[in-house]
């Protein structure tokens, strides 16, 4: 850590982008167990950073696309936390009005075009978008995240020829975080193989960093926009970092022994919050008193939201047939 | 058809000037497909349109059906309006995840905030050897699917009509065209006209029995029309044109005036559409019927592609005059069918030499 000078504002943005994420995916922990939420969630918790530091370097006009793992991915975009969380209750007040929940996010206002959850599935579209900003001649940027296991996926490689083919204004970005569900990467992927290295023989560029440093994210993913954007083409990024809580749920479950209890301790001392925390605190960046404001503001706003979608209503109880077709 | 249009178009023309119209009035139209830009442009389809648009607008692509789906549906998103083609609906198969689960979805999901306005082309191989994969007629499998809107239209007429319409549809079309249509001509007017989706079309007035017919079934219940009419069974034949949505509305008042009826499918006869038809009419007006309806539809087989075999798949005009016949008690030796007719060849029509 270290390598980069940064803006302290940015610095600061950056950790308050990271904290707010931790802060809603803890909110969603603590109520789960009663009931309330009833759809799946796949919680970031541990992997704060990319999101943060990557939607840190978009504009407002510039698209992204994520998956099922997207709290992150959303709310760094600047996807609305009360209409995000009023969909976990499904809400008629959220996002989808209850029909997507939290594997089905969008905010359009905020170039968030989408996430949906079969591995890899949103990867064509977000070069779909990228494509149409070519064929109109502007200068957005379409940022794609996905996980290791989304290379995997047959339509990952189509996607990424099809990118480097036609130089397009893509971001893809890696979250590699060791574990597809309870499968570990040495029965899904060769052993002597990084995956940064399996992106880079398409011919685009490729990169891996720490997923866990949030300046390192926001500046690998800096160089990937501008390069976009001058035309120069796609860039790969591999984030390694950890999923701390399993899968799908609010539990830890390193108990059930697919993952050792000692390799979650390690990725949990190098928390991607906790570190940049420390860091600013270190060099004098903030103080403890603005740090616990900032805290404070947060969890009023997260608190807000819960209490905004709790007392949403419900959808009304028909099937809203009108939204098959666009008119 | 209006009779005072005094050009006639190939319905490969047809669909070619409906892509040139559209192409020319929207820049957000664009066209992508395996081969487009061909010497022999999709059957003559696509046939010069990158000279006039350039590569930007009229392009080839990798082998990557299922991601270029993915890649039009983005585009889509955000306001492009792409025409993508299949050289057969076969290969459309390596891109379903992206249709059903993809395009089909967005606007339903994210309740009506996102659009994915396009066309996927697709086109049903039959004859000179086209064997298993490149002769299924798959429009049961889309027009099963919540979200897509399925077209297979049987003239030229409507088929450039019905792609313009299409084109400017805010949804996700599939655009089915089966390939003994193409040299098949009709008078097709000038400049731009629409045929609405969702509305099947009375092809022929009668009132003993209603064909229902898709795509080039259509055709060939217009051929056991004429012959049956020669021994006095006046047939009507609605063709479907838009099947999913379908006009259950047309498809039942025609039974309920003809009181019998036979259906006429492309695709496979089980699990085919003609079960949706028999389905709507068994629902909705079965207590009218004076006979037991049936349907006609591909041997439930993959195609095999000697026409020593082929020949045997493909239930024609002289099948139809059969079952109609039969459902009506009209003795088959009163009867006059064609050669042409009880023996038809493997291709689309007699110049035909292959290749493909």
């Amino acid at each position: 850590m270290g390598r980069w000078s940064m803006n302290p504002e940015l610095e600061k943005q950056l950790f308050y982008q990271m904290l707010r994420i931790r802060t809603v995916e803890e909110a969603i922990v603590t109520v789960y167990p009663e009931q309330e939420i009833r759809c799946p969630v796949h919680l970031c918790i541990g992997q704060e950073a990319i999101a943060a530091g990557a939607c840190a370097t978009l504009g407002k006009d510039d698209y992204v696309v994520g998956g099922h793992r997207s709290h992150g991915h959303f709310l760094a975009k600047g996807g609305s936390l009360r209409a995000m969380t009023a969909e976990l209750y499904g809400r008629e007040t959220g996002c989808c009005r209850g029909t997507g929940g939290s594997m089905y996010l969008v905010d359009l206002a905020s170039g968030f075009l989408g996430a949906t959850p079969i591995v890899a599935s949103t990867i064509p579209i977000g070069v779909g978008s990228a494509f149409a900003s070519l064929l109109r001649g502007e200068h957005r940027v379409s940022m794609i995240f996905f996980g290791e296991a989304a290379i995997e996926e047959g339509v990952f490689h189509e996607s990424v020829n099809f990118a480097v083919l036609h130089k397009l204004p893509v971001v893809f970005v890696c979250e590699n975080n060791l574990y597809s569900v309870y499968s570990p990467m040495s029965v899904r992927q060769p052993d002597a193989r990084e995956v940064f290295e399996v992106a880079a023989g398409h011919g685009l560029e490729s990169r891996q960093a720490d997923g866990n440093d949030v300046v390192a994210v926001y500046h690998e993913v800096q160089d990937a926009v501008a390069r976009a954007r001058s035309g120069d083409g796609p860039t790969f990024l591999e984030f390694k970092t950890y999923r701390w809580l399993e899968h799908c749920g609010p539990n830890f479950d390193n108990d059930l022994g697919y993952r050792s209890q000692g390799e979650f301790q390690e990725w949990k001392k190098r928390c991607p919050v906790e570190r940049h925390r420390r860091s600013l605190l270190e060099r004098g960046v903030v103080g403890e008193t603005e740090l616990a404001s900032l805290l404070k503001e947060i969890q009023q706003e997260v608190d807000e939201a819960f209490a905004f979608a709790r007392s949403s209503p419900f959808p009304e109880a028909r099937i809203p047939f009108e939204h098959i077709y666009a008119q | 058809m209006t009779p005072d249009i005094d050009r006639n178009l190939k319905y490969s023309e047809a669909i070619a000037e409906a892509i040139d119209i559209c192409m020319a009035s929207d820049p957000s139209v664009y066209l992508i497909g395996l081969g487009v830009p061909d010497p022999k442009g999709i059957f003559g389809t696509t046939r010069g349109l990158q000279e006039k648009y350039g590569p930007l607008r009229v392009m080839d692509m990798p082998a990557s059906e299922n991601g270029v789906t993915g890649i039009v549906t983005g585009s889509a998103l955000v306001g492009m309006r792409p025409i993508m083609t299949h050289q057969r609906i076969d290969f459309s198969l390596l891109a379903l995840e992206q249709m059903v689960n993809q395009a089909a979805k967005w606007h339903y999901m994210f309740l009506g905030q996102s659009r994915v306005p396009f066309v996927i082309r697709m086109v049903v191989g039959r004859g000179w050897g086209q064997g298993p994969q490149h002769s299924q007629s798959l429009q049961a499998l889309y027009a099963h699917i919540p979200g897509l809107k399925v077209v297979m239209p049987a003239t030229p007429f409507d088929a450039k009509g019905l792609l313009i319409s299409s084109v400017e549809d805010n949804n996700p079309v599939v655009f089915i065209e089966q390939r003994w249509l193409y040299d098949v001509e009709d008078a097709v007017p000038e400049g731009v006209y629409r045929v609405p989706l969702g509305e099947a079309r009375l092809a022929r007035e009668g009132s003993d029995i209603s064909i229902i017919a898709t795509s080039y079934m259509v055709l060939e219940a217009l051929r056991a029309a004429e012959i049956l009419s020669e021994s006095g069974v006046s047939v009507e034949v609605v063709d479907v044109r838009t099947l999913r949505p379908l006009d259950r509305e047309t498809i039942v008042n025609s039974v309920r005036r003809t009181r019998r009826v036979m259906v006429a499918d492309t695709g496979w006869k089980t699990g085919g559409f003609s079960a949706e038809i028999l389905a709507t009419i068994a629902e909705e007006a079965s207590d009218i019927l004076k006979v037991r309806p049936r349907r006609l539809g591909m041997l439930d087989c993959p195609v095999p592609t000697t026409p020593a075999l082929s020949k045997l798949c493909y239930p024609g005009a002289a099948d139809l005059v059969m079952g109609v016949s039969e459902m009506l008690g009209v003795d088959p030796a009163t009867l006059s069918v064609p050669e042409e007719v009880l023996n038809p060849p493997d291709v689309p029509h007699v110049n035909f030499v292959g290749p493909f």
